[in-house]
């Protein structure tokens, strides 16, 4: 037997068990499907309504209906990936931290970030990927432009350095938890800072929008987290800005960057922690 | 009768405290309930800057300028600061699924007026922890705002305000005592908050919407809760269609106590408890 559990073989058997608690509900399933969607085609119409009225979204931007359908899908898609794997998970460890039920986790034989982090894969959120893609797809079917194959191959990278940047924040906002007792605050604040993150980053702009593009892009990466893949489908490669060829470097960076800051935090959270009983 | 004046008084002071223990947490929330605007106040500014380039001089979209949807948002968190009422609806069902609705059936205490006495008092603690937070970011955003309407308006759109207070309150009170007859009601909750949130006015002003749709939003009690007493302040709504439409708002408030009433007359008939 080898010392260090596999964790590929861990991850798909959160997999599983969520899938077989979610099938055991089954309506609740598609209630929560179908409810998550129902949002999604609700914003949709909001913002078919903005484009019956304008045709651009801020002038020389190049956000066009479509390209902001495609912008839209990338962040449909971005969302319900970090609400599949993590959001759950990262509501519950607050919760394990407040009850004391982190003992537990931390006594087993495997990473506690990878334990707390995946535990339960939320199925029914996967409901809104299905539309992100349908989105994309339609959307980038109506636009002049068509993306190229490095493109084709950056994007699905750039989502997951996204998804990534997103479920640092998270986490290491959960983590805080252990210092704070009650977070609910906390949650709010991550929701409202990833409100940030839901349109291009050219509407920002002026004596006010200026400063804050450069903090939710350099100090929070929020804005990269959709930003970057959505022009990688819409723009041609070759850089017209230096801003064009930099961003998606500096994603990059970002991305290790902020998983690495939420190692640190979870790190010291665990450090600090003191269970609550026995 | 003075015996029952001190009952509610008592309940109105025990809720007011209970508020306040939490008021850092509180006040911090209050102020971060304003970030979504930010984000909001560049959004139409885009909208506009495309306008603009598109159409020429001073655009407009269904009737609003840029700075007119600036101050409708504003107003909207106003409005939704009377209407909303987190968590009544789903409480009450609580009440009724888990037994603890008995309560108000042994006690001599009308389970309604209860509910309504304690909201006001957390309405009024928010009002007075809000007001900081309100006053400030008014106070930023005032070039927004094409000034203050005359005494009139100003007096129909608090009557509007203390109207969607009551509209609100009535209309998840109605919604949570369907729980005596489907005891979760979280789903059809859900409905009326997606509904709530697009065509109350609280995403964008509900004129925006052509044609059938917009008629039809025009006629739901919805509109109430956040797009009418924000349209009476910016004057979107005046003369004989401003009375007109104080009133249609009070007869959906009087519509709403009674189906309130009437909901929890009947679904107590219904109701059955066990246990102690």
């Amino acid at each position: 037997m080898s010392e260090h559990p596999s964790y590929l073989r861990v991850l798909l058997t959160f997999a599983r068990n969520s899938l077989v608690r979610d099938m055991t509900f089954r309506g609740n399933f598609l209630i929560d499907a179908f409810s998550s969607m129902s949002w999604v085609f609700m914003n949709l119409g909001f913002y078919v309504l903005i484009f019956e009225y304008t045709p651009m979204l801020g002038a020389g931007t190049g956000w066009g209906k479509y390209e902001f359908f495609v912008f839209l899908a990338t962040t449909l898609i971005i969302n319900s990936l970090v609400q599949t794997f993590f959001m759950t998970n990262a509501d519950e460890f607050g919760e394990l931290i407040r009850t004391g039920s982190l003992d537990f986790a931390l006594l087993k034989p495997i990473d506690t970030q990878f334990l707390v982090s995946l535990n339960r894969i939320e199925w029914s959120s996967l409901g809104n990927f299905a539309v992100g893609l349908l989105l994309l797809a339609y959307a980038l079917g109506k636009i002049d432009y068509s993306p190229g194959p490095a493109q084709l191959v950056l994007y699905p990278v750039y989502v997951l350095c996204g998804v990534a940047i997103l479920y640092s924040l998270m986490i290491a906002l959960a983590a805080t938890s252990v210092w704070l007792g009650r977070n609910q605050t906390l949650y709010d604040f991550w929701f409202y800072i990833t409100n940030f993150s839901r349109y291009p980053m050219e509407i920002y702009r002026g004596p006010f929008g200026t400063p804050l593009r450069r903090v939710f892009t350099f100090l929070i990466p929020v804005l990269i987290v959709v930003n970057v893949p959505a022009r990688m489908l819409v723009r041609p490669l070759d850089p017209r800005a230096p801003e064009d060829f930099l961003l998606p470097i500096f994603a990059i960076l970002a991305t290790i960057g902020s998983l690495a800051a939420s190692r640190w935090v979870f790190g010291r959270a665990l450090l600090s922690y003191r269970s609550a009983s026995s | 009768m003075l015996a029952r004046a001190a009952t509610w008084w008592t309940i109105l002071r025990i809720s007011l405290e209970e508020r306040l223990v939490y008021r850092g947490d509180f006040a911090l929330g209050t102020l971060m309930r304003f970030m979504p605007m930010i984000t909001q106040i560049f959004l139409w500014g885009a909208v506009f800057s495309g306008l603009y380039v598109a159409s020429g001089s001073r655009p407009q979209i269904a009737g609003y300028s840029y700075h007119d949807f600036i101050a409708y948002y504003l107003l909207t968190m106003v409005s939704r600061a009377f209407s909303s009422m987190p968590g009544l609806a789903s409480g009450i069902a609580r009440d009724v699924r888990d037994g603890t609705v008995k309560k108000y059936l042994i006690q001599p205490i009308d389970m309604l007026g209860f509910l309504l006495l304690y909201r006001i008092a957390h309405k009024l603690v928010y009002y007075v922890v809000a007001a900081g937070p309100f006053a400030l970011v008014f106070y930023l955003l005032r070039d927004f705002f094409p000034g203050w309407p005359d005494a009139w308006t100003v007096a129909c759109f608090l009557a509007s305000l203390v109207m969607s207070f009551l509209l609100g309150f009535y209309l998840e009170a109605t919604i949570g005592m369907l729980g005596f007859w489907f005891l979760e009601v979280s789903s059809l909750l859900f409905v009326y908050m997606l509904f709530n949130f697009f065509f109350s006015g609280h995403m964008f002003p509900i004129d925006m919407l052509p044609g059938i749709w917009g008629d039809l939003v025009m006629m739901i009690p919805l509109q109430y809760l956040a797009y009418f007493p924000a349209a009476v302040f910016l004057g979107k709504v005046s003369g004989p269609e401003l009375a007109w439409g104080l009133w249609v708002q009070l007869g959906w408030v009087v519509f709403f106590i009674l189906a309130s009433r009437l909901a929890f007359f009947y679904g107590l008939r219904r109701y059955s408890g066990f246990g102690g």
